[in-house]
């Protein structure tokens, strides 16, 4: 039987990589060194979703976002002018707002952290149930996405599809 | 030394991949076998790109060094290795540092799930494909990088048209995969057999269980549901092709208006790396065309002509393939010119052709050959894929910017997406039968 790759090594490893990565994502002045820090930061989360043994929601994590999302926003900001927004002052004044954010999602960390083995139960998996997990996540995110969401996964589709026309109106001068 | 003999056949005999036993020293030497044999693979296809193409354009290509060139790929190799690396001023340092290393990792890596044979993987995942899609596409951020910290318009142009053109076909690529991973979950056997009652409908996204369906199935996926398999793959090649920027869809490098593209001020070594990750991305793609549509590592007609008398002859396919390139080597040897000054390279050719005859023997042995055929029957589609390669670059002229979107946007995907939806269609033919044209024929006969 392989050993378990998901010790507590490889967690603090991964959610580091993940926070250094969005630390360096708003402090780097540079877009383009903002947005491979994004990928560096996503990369680690599809990490993480390995370890939660969910290969295909990983698998689907690298794909879309690190090889699809991330090519396109690099696509854009090495069309920007880098030079003039490295040197212009931060303009929008939203720190109010900023910080209730802040405030509220740090005071969801901590009731997470001082009661989360009352919201989430403990609940010891076999590892015959483990694997299964694993081995058949793929199946399972079918069957759950065109299954139980399945009209929520259309509504998805369907706002995707709004945006893709909004997008072709605004380019097209003449329709 | 016997428990070492024991302990090596005992791997040799093992059904399973290293990484399915979990045995970390096998995986290890199975790492290196793969990393030697893809370099080995990419020094050979330098000298045969060169060669063939020479050949296709009535030249000789090189001759200088060793016999028939044979050595100027080694001769290259050493030339890079010791020119100066330079660096732009005012370059960005670290991404222009950083960028070749990713892209040489994204096209190594996906090698951990290439099915060599049932057991000669370096490990087997349930997410295969998905895995090989998704970490060949990070080669495209390395791309990137090195366009964008170049500092330089012919590179950040070599760069923009490069992402613009892989995000494109990554979807036409994808859709052509989903229906080749649709036909792993239609059982049945033959071209058109589907929708077997309880064979258990659930497809395969491991890179082994896909070609392990194909085996079940009897078919290889490029003829199933003829033509749509071959339709499918069709996609694919030509996506494939574009994802690899290789000709006619080399615009990220076109030199006739870029100079050379995203690498224009790469030198040295880390061009190099470039190059290295052109080549083993070539041969990834073709190892994902060939698991999905030409069998992986099954040999051709495994039906229509097996028992033993085939059987043995399929074997021995490997080692007569190795004493046909001796055969090569010697009459080379033959017709080598007789004055002395060409003695070394005469007796290097001769030596040469030695070892090739050496190792078609060995396939020869009965304990050999059944444990390489597999291996040898995937590498040999594989050299398909290369040499189609070599062939669009001597055949077809560059396309056009507008022309290679147009191909990707407006052509391959709707008919990827028609292909999947018929696939589908193909998948539950009988419950569209039974479920729609049968209710619908009684209810017109009821009116009628």
């Amino acid at each position: 039987m392989n050993p378990p790759v998901a010790t507590p090594f490889f967690f603090y490893l991964l959610s580091g990589t993940m926070l250094i990565g969005g630390i360096l994502v708003i402090t780097r002045r540079n877009a383009v060194h903002s947005a491979l820090a994004l990928i560096a930061a996503l990369l680690a989360q599809a990490g993480l979703y390995l370890m939660l043994y969910a290969p295909f929601v990983a698998g689907v994590q690298i794909i879309l976002y690190a090889g699809g999302i991330m090519v396109l926003f690099l696509f854009v900001i090495m069309l920007v002018n880098l030079e003039r927004s490295q040197k212009e002052r931060q303009f929008n004044k939203q720190w109010l707002v900023g910080i209730a954010a802040a405030g509220a999602l740090g005071g969801l960390f901590i009731t997470i952290y001082t009661k989360g083995k009352g919201i989430f139960p403990d609940r010891a998996m076999s590892a015959a149930v483990l694997s299964d997990l694993e081995l058949n996540n793929t199946q399972k995110v079918g069957v759950l996405l065109y299954g139980q969401y399945m009209f929520a996964f259309e509504i998805a589709s369907l706002l995707l599809l709004v945006a893709i026309i909004g997008a072709v109106v605004m380019a097209k001068k003449r329709i | 030394m016997q428990p070492i003999i024991d302990y090596i056949t005992s791997y040799l005999s093992s059904t399973q991949t290293p990484g399915a036993a979990g045995n970390f020293f096998w995986a290890f030497v199975y790492i290196l076998l793969v990393f030697v044999g893809l370099s080995v693979a990419v020094i050979a296809m330098n000298w045969l790109e060169r060669k063939i193409l020479a050949h296709m354009q009535v030249r000789l290509g090189p001759m200088r060094v060793g016999p028939h060139g044979l050595l100027q790929p080694i001769a290259d190799a050493i030339k890079l290795l010791l020119k100066e690396d330079i660096m732009p001023a005012e370059a960005d340092g670290f991404v222009f540092w950083i960028a070749p290393f990713i892209v040489v990792l994204a096209a190594f890596t996906v090698f951990v799930v290439v099915p060599f044979g049932p057991t000669h993987a370096i490990t087997d995942m349930n997410i295969g494909i998905l895995f090989m899609l998704g970490v060949s596409s990070l080669s495209v951020l390395g791309i990137v990088m090195a366009g964008w910290a170049s500092n330089s318009h012919y590179p950040l142009i070599g760069a923009l048209r490069s992402s613009a053109q892989m995000v494109s076909y990554e979807v036409a690529m994808g859709l052509a995969v989903v229906s080749a991973i649709l036909m792993t979950s239609l059982h049945g056997l033959g071209l058109y057999g589907a929708g077997v009652a309880g064979a258990g409908d659930t497809g395969t996204l491991s890179m082994i269980g896909i070609v392990q369906a194909q085996q079940e199935q009897g078919v290889w996926f490029v003829f199933k549901f003829f033509p749509l398999g071959l339709i499918a793959f069709f996609i694919f090649a030509i996506a494939m092709v574009a994802e690899t920027n290789r000709a006619p869809f080399d615009l990220p490098e076109a030199e006739s208006e870029l100079t050379a593209g995203f690498h224009t001020e790469y030198s040295g070594f880390r061009w190099s790396l470039f190059f290295l990750a052109e080549y083993s991305a070539m041969i990834a793609v073709s190892s994902i065309a060939v698991t999905l549509w030409l069998g992986g590592w099954l040999r051709p007609f495994p039906n229509l002509l097996h028992g033993a008398t085939w059987n043995l002859v399929f074997n021995l396919f490997p080692g007569v393939t190795f004493l046909f390139l001796a055969a090569i080597g010697f009459y080379g040897t033959a017709r080598m010119p007789k004055h002395p000054y060409f003695k070394i390279q005469t007796i290097g050719l001769a030596g040469f052709g030695a070892l090739l005859g050496l190792i078609g023997l060995v396939m020869f042995i009965p304990a050999v050959f059944v444990r390489v055929q597999d291996i040898y029957w995937f590498a040999i589609k594989v050299a398909a894929f290369m040499y189609l390669y070599i062939w669009y670059r001597g055949t077809f002229p560059r396309y056009r910017f507008d022309q290679l979107m147009k191909v990707g946007w407006k052509i391959l995907l709707p008919m990827g997406l028609g292909l999947l939806i018929l696939t589908a269609g193909m998948g539950m033919r009988s419950e569209i039968w039974m479920g729609v044209v049968v209710p619908l024929w009684h209810w017109a006969a009821s009116i009628l």
